[in-house]
């Protein structure tokens, strides 16, 4: 049920990448992908009633293992985010760029390449 | 010997970051720093041939770590993408002058090498993901390069496509996650034998074809290509269409629909179809093109939807042929966009309505992209040919008359066009001279010899042939990893 | 032109608050960097946290107060070796070991889970951590506080 609901987030994201025409929306439609996938990766990671996949000395490691969430999905939507970061950078100095040279941040005006 | 795999990573990589270190001390250190870490990296992929293994980074066994696997394709893969980078990066010595902050340019080819020989190697499906971004985020910074309104636009449209598409690409491998529980690719070749064919794995396969789609420019997600091709610096152009498109789309597809997944005849359906209606549509796109580099940039876009129909077939012979037709088009595509950027630096524009007669004063040039043009066209002795006859005949074989002939129809097609370039841009007659006569004489040595030796390696595959047709000789082997079929622990 | 903001940073208030709140900020953001290992974070985010502390200092009080604390090329030299040192830990696991990005620092019994525990882990995280701290302050001041002058055009990409 949380799934679809993490499809959704990914869904109305993409209704923004599709139909806005300013750029700046563009991007902030592609994070909320992002976000939407991220969400939906970690929920993989959920037990039912898991703790937090945290070691202390105090802890007996078996029942840790029986009862701890899985944290490697945790481990990949950490470096999926750098990654979406580093893409977001460069996005905005594109845009910036884009708003230097040609005056807007209208795609339809933004037609230099044709064909 | 099997310790020193990972440098093929780490090289790229940490030259990568010295870069912007050592040039603080003496400015040309971007160009020789990069030149040897790329001729490293060649002597290091010829040791590699023939090397079957499986190496465990950072001593963690299978499932639990990542493993770099090392067989026939990966090598075939690694050699393409080193040789070519080289090639790029001594041609990059002159013709990146005239930009400025070149060190920046040589820490993202680097950044790019590293990304690419990082997808050819890997055997986990996450480490994958990483790399893939790596190359496309390098990419993404590298067709900005040249500073133009077009190169900025460009590269938005490329990198709004390829986030996309990487977004797409990590919903597949999540859905992946969530019904295998693995990610390590030979687990999961197993793991996929047990849950069998789902809805969710059905689904994962479906976006790995949009995904992987976009970033190898099928049809219908090739619009970022005919625009981010051409703004690109010519260098760039060349690594991208001869490697990159390739390793991460098409290597990637093959290497899970045929190692992990399993092929069976939905799947081959889907590829020729899709490869089929990307060669048709890039062809004839590309005939009415002006701008030289768009027109190869359709024209690459074509012979990769070639290279997925030969993949599609299905046989054994089938796969030879595409494999083969991939190391061909890595030698002739980037030197007819190497050329292209001379021509450009000699003529001032890329129009091929405004140019004249360069063949006068580019003769290596023009000899070097003859020579281009009729492998790409596939004429006899050519490497183009042998490649494009195997998969003639192997369409045949399989009873694909349609697309066999459809090939040879577009085959007509490559040759129409690419004259038509060498027409425009050396031969015409001198009868209306260009408006912008540049004073420029034949390119300097560090321009010429690349090229010249992407001219004999197209003559030099062509004699791969020789070694038989059934069953080259780096190729065959190559092939027969991927129709051994689904991983076995 | 410059707006007072991007030289003179905020009012009175935020400059007060930033004098004091700047530091705690980088000890926390170090503190999960150096503890990345036995709990959540490491280099990363405790990156993004430490660069946060540079970045108060650019929007509290200028552009020109924030080079002075981190320059440019500090920044750009730090970046390098951050990514020098995380990848002098994986070679080192050829050399050592062997095996690339081998854990070659093993601990004691006793000493599991505490700080100097965990291997090559600790120092890999510091390297990262270094890493994203320059970046992202030098990527946030690039696009935003820093004023381009007509004569140093440039190609613009992120670092």
């Amino acid at each position: 049920m949380i799934y679809s609901l993490c499809f959704l987030l990914i869904l109305i994201g993409l209704y923004g990448v599709l139909t806005r025409q300013n750029i700046i929306k563009i991007v902030i439609s592609l994070l909320v992908i992002e976000y939407g996938i991220h969400l939906f990766l970690v929920l993989q990671g959920y037990r039912t009633g898991g703790t937090p996949p945290i070691v202390d000395s105090s802890i007996d490691k078996q029942l840790w293992l029986q009862q701890s969430v899985d944290p490697l999905p945790q481990a990949l939507v950490l470096t999926s985010i750098v990654i979406g970061l580093g893409v977001l950078a460069l996005m905005v100095a594109l845009s910036m760029r884009i708003h230097e040279r040609y005056g807007t941040f209208d795609i339809g005006k933004i037609k230099k390449l044709k064909g | 010997m099997n310790n020193l795999v990972p440098l093929l990573v780490a090289i790229p990589l940490g030259v990568g970051f010295l870069i912007p270190l050592a040039v603080r001390w003496k400015p040309q250190m971007a160009e020789l720093l990069s030149n040897l870490a790329l001729f490293g990296l060649v002597l290091l992929s010829l040791s590699l041939i023939g090397n079957q293994t499986i190496y465990h980074m950072g001593g963690w066994p299978t499932p639990n770590g990542i493993d770099l696997r090392i067989d026939d394709l990966s090598t075939l893969m690694l050699l393409t993408i080193n040789g070519l980078a080289l090639i790029v990066g001594i041609y990059s010595v002159v013709a990146m002058q005239p930009y400025t902050s070149q060190h920046r340019y040589y820490s993202l080819l680097m950044f790019l090498v590293a990304g690419t020989n990082g997808v050819a190697l890997t055997g986990d499906l996450f480490n994958l993901y990483v790399f893939m971004e790596i190359t496309a985020i390098a990419s993404y910074a590298l067709v900005a390069f040249s500073g133009e309104d077009e190169s900025f636009e460009a590269s938005l449209k490329y990198v709004v496509l390829g986030g996309l598409s990487s977004s797409v690409i990590l919903i597949g491998i999540s859905l992946l996650y969530a019904v295998t529980g693995t990610l390590n690719m030979t687990h999961l070749a197993s793991r996929m034998s047990e849950v069998g064919e789902t809805a969710p794995v059905k689904f994962a396969l479906a976006l790995f074809f949009c995904g992987f789609g976009l970033k190898a420019a099928l049809v219908p997600f090739h619009t970022w290509l005919p625009d981010a091709y051409p703004a690109a610096p010519a260098p760039i152009s060349a690594l991208l269409s001869g490697v990159v498109s390739k390793v991460i789309g098409v290597y990637v597809l093959a290497r899970l629909l045929f190692n992990v997944f399993g092929i069976n005849d939905d799947m081959l359906l889907l590829m020729r179809w899709m490869g089929g209606i990307t060669m048709v549509a890039g062809g004839l796109l590309a005939v009415g093109q002006w701008d030289i580099k768009r027109l190869f940039a359709y024209s690459s876009i074509s012979q990769v939807g070639l290279i997925v129909l030969a993949l599609g077939f299905g046989t054994t012979w089938g796969v030879v042929g595409a494999l083969y037709h991939l190391v061909n088009h890595a030698t002739f595509k980037p030197l007819l966009f190497l050329c292209s950027g001379q021509i450009e630096t000699a003529a001032g524009t890329r129009d091929l309505r405004q140019m004249r007669g360069l063949g006068r004063r580019l003769p290596i040039t023009a000899g070097t992209c003859m020579v281009g043009s009729l492998a790409l066209a596939g004429i006899p002795p050519l490497n183009g040919f042998w490649s494009k006859l195997i998969i003639v005949v192997v369409g045949i074989q399989t009873d694909h008359t349609a697309w066999a002939v459809t090939v040879v129809v577009m085959s007509i097609v490559a040759l129409a066009y690419q004259l038509k370039v060498q027409q425009r841009a050396f031969y015409g007659t001198a009868d209306a001279p260009m408006e912008k006569q540049l004073p420029v004489s034949e390119s300097p040595v560090l321009i010429s010899i690349p090229m010249i030796v992407l001219a004999i390696g197209c003559i030099a595959l062509s004699l791969l042939a020789l070694s038989g047709l059934e069953h080259p000789l780096l190729v065959g082997p190559a092939a027969d990893v991927l129709m051994r079929g689904v991983w076995k622990p | 032109m410059s707006s007072p903001q991007e030289t003179h940073g905020m009012s009175m208030i935020v400059k007060t608050v930033c004098v004091w709140v700047k530091g705690f900020i980088l000890l926390y953001g170090i503190h999960i960097i150096l503890y990345g290992h036995l709990t959540p974070g490491g280099g990363f985010a405790g990156g993004v946290i430490a660069a946060a502390a540079f970045v108060l200092v650019m929007l509290a009080e200028g552009e020109d107060a924030a080079l002075k604390t981190y320059s440019r090329k500090a920044a750009s030299t730090w970046d390098s070796l951050g990514v020098l040192l995380f990848w002098l830990m994986a070679v080192l696991g050829v050399v050592v070991a062997g095996i690339y990005f081998f854990n070659f620092w093993t601990t004691s019994e006793s000493a599991r889970l505490t700080l100097f525990s965990g291997g090559i882990i600790p120092l890999c995280n510091v390297g990262i951590g270094l890493k994203v701290c320059s970046s992202l302050y030098l990527v946030t001041f690039v696009l935003t506080a820093h004023r381009w002058h007509l004569d140093t055009e440039g190609k613009d990409d992120a670092p």
